[in-house]
């Protein structure tokens, strides 16, 4: 009898120790750990945005850097812009590409649009300290307005402002923090008067199933990027926008001081090869033909000659 | 702690309870959606959980079926249901019932399968019919660990409720995914506050129900059983 509750006891206590130690384990994992002085302060830590073609790019860094010499750390799909922001500011991330009109919004709520090069001179000045921005790419993938092309066409749409056209209701699908963007739904009926139906949740960021949703009339209204493939392959038509309301989006690279002056001549000569047909051929392979990121990554830098 | 008290804050602020995204609206969407998917999901799993308890055929199959249903990620599910159907309450609706079937089903055939052997052999023997037998002996004996599968699936199905915010503009998931993407923690946490809460009052109501559904006697009797020396009503409490 003695045995058997020695034996149950020893039993329960290897469990209890074995939760214990899992646990323990789960605790130490933080994604976001900086981790930089066990690993030497070689190692540049490559961060990207929760979305595929942000994570081309910063693969495209990473073997980049890593073909001259440098170690990195890939900390990537972090999330979305409000997540990773304050990750970049305290430096916990060496270089993050980015998008310079977006970018500039998110630091600077009322600053002023313009064009490419006026939006990268502003991103420069409104940056924290500790932080800059190389040399912005030709390669540009905003936001957009986007609706079908038969839509379009029933109404006669060209630019944004002509949706105060359409006679039925419009529904407006993205993800949830589109409803506060600057160029949300309230920007729509405050700057042109253009009346919203309702929002509709779709958290994939105008992926497949935002696309799906546009096309099936469920809802009228997407905020798509414009380096989308899906805009060609679905016959959709992103809205002109005359009045600036969405800013340039040059991708760029956001570096910490971390980066060195080799470092950031290896990036500036990926920036100066990646113009904007480049960028929807690469997304093109991730969605069309589900290439994996590193992959299309090693086949555009080799094609280039940059690796 | 901070963020804690500015979720309660949240959960307290008078203007997050009005308007289309007002705190008991979406209470109420997300207790709505649970109840029509536990329906749908019981309406699947139970006449079936009942015919493999009693036949005893088909069990291995239903184990491993049930065991991969479980396997299957619901985000997942969720997507590839939507990518098909387009966004909007269906596919949730499929998602979650895909999750909810397993534990129902598994209550429902071992309910029949923990009973006694030589009771449902008394049954018969006083000529009850094969329907009867079912619907006298084996549903009310059986109910317990029914009710216990309920109450799994509740569980698991409030809480993956949240999902459904993913592609349609429903319930407490909404909290969540703003709260997330736009990093107001207090809105998020106070979400999730609202689902755990939930979540306990429908155990407390399921613990509640699980205690009255033992039928009249069946305790006192798995008692005598029990120093018989058979082990299968113990595994039926």
């Amino acid at each position: 009898m003695f045995t058997i509750t020695r034996g149950r006891l020893a039993l329960v206590s290897a469990v209890a120790v074995g939760a214990v130690v899992a646990l323990a384990g789960c605790a130490s994992g933080d994604p976001l750990d900086e981790g930089g002085s066990a690993e030497g302060s070689e190692t540049l830590v490559v961060g990207s945005q929760d979305y595929y073609s942000n994570e081309i790019i910063a693969e495209i860094y990473a073997q980049a850097l890593e073909n001259g010499g440098f170690t990195v750390d890939r900390q990537f799909r972090i999330g979305q812009r409000e997540a990773y922001l304050p990750e970049i500011e305290s430096g916990s991330i060496d270089v993050f590409p980015e998008y310079t009109g977006s970018l500039l919004q998110a630091l600077e709520a009322d600053a002023a649009g313009g064009t490419a090069d006026e939006v990268y001179t502003a991103l420069e000045a409104a940056l924290p300290d500790g932080v800059s921005v190389l040399d912005r790419a030709d390669a540009s993938d905003q936001n957009s307005w986007t609706v079908t092309q038969a839509f379009a066409d029933s109404y006669g749409l060209t630019d944004i402002a002509s949706l105060t056209a359409v006679t039925e209701p419009i529904t407006v699908g993205g993800n949830s923090e589109l409803e506060t963007r600057p160029y949300g739904p309230t920007a729509l009926k405050e700057k042109y008067g253009i009346e919203i139906a309702g929002f509709t949740p779709v958290e994939d960021s105008g992926g497949p199933l935002t696309v799906k949703a546009l096309v099936d009339n469920k809802i009228q209204l997407a905020n798509i990027y414009t380096a989308d493939p899906n805009i060609a392959s679905n016959d959709l038509v992103a809205l002109d926008d005359p009045d600036g309301l969405f800013f340039p989006d040059n991708v760029v690279p956001v570096v910490s001081d971390k980066v060195d002056d080799s470092a950031a001549e290896i990036l500036n000569e990926v920036s100066a090869a990646l113009d904007a047909d480049t960028l929807v051929a690469l997304n093109a392979q991730s969605v069309n033909d589900q290439a994996a990121a590193d992959t299309i990554a090693t086949d555009w830098l080799t094609e280039q000659g940059l690796i | 702690m901070n963020l804690f008290a500015s979720a309660i804050d949240w959960i307290l602020d008078p203007a997050n309870y009005v308007g289309l995204n007002a705190i008991p609206l979406r209470i109420g969407q997300h207790l709505v959606f649970t109840l029509v998917t536990l329906l749908i999901a019981s309406a699947i799993a139970i006449p079936l959980g009942y015919l493999i308890g009693h036949t005893g055929r088909g069990r291995g199959l239903a184990v491993t079926t049930s065991g991969g249903l479980r396997a299957i990620p619901t985000l997942g599910l969720l997507t590839l249901v939507a990518l098909w159907v387009g966004i909007g309450v269906v596919a949730p609706y499929v998602a979650l019932t895909v999750l909810a079937i397993p534990p129902i089903l598994a209550g429902a055939y071992t309910g029949f399968e923990a009973i006694e052997r030589r009771t449902i052999d008394a049954a018969r023997a006083v000529g009850m019919s094969e329907l009867q037998i079912v619907r006298k002996v084996e549903v009310p004996l059986g109910l317990p660990l029914l009710i216990g599968g309920l109450r799994s699936a509740t569980l698991q199905v409030i809480a993956t409720a949240t999902l459904a915010a993913y592609v349609a503009d429903l319930g407490l998931g909404r909290y969540l995914f703003s709260g997330l993407k736009t990093r107001d923690y207090a809105e998020m946490l106070g979400g999730s506050i609202l689902v755990i809460l939930l979540a306990l009052v429908l155990e407390g109501i399921f613990a509640l129900i699980q205690r009255f559904v033992v039928p009249r006697g069946v305790s006192g009797r798995l008692g005598t059983t029990t120093t018989l020396g058979t082990g299968s009503p113990a595994a039926a409490r």
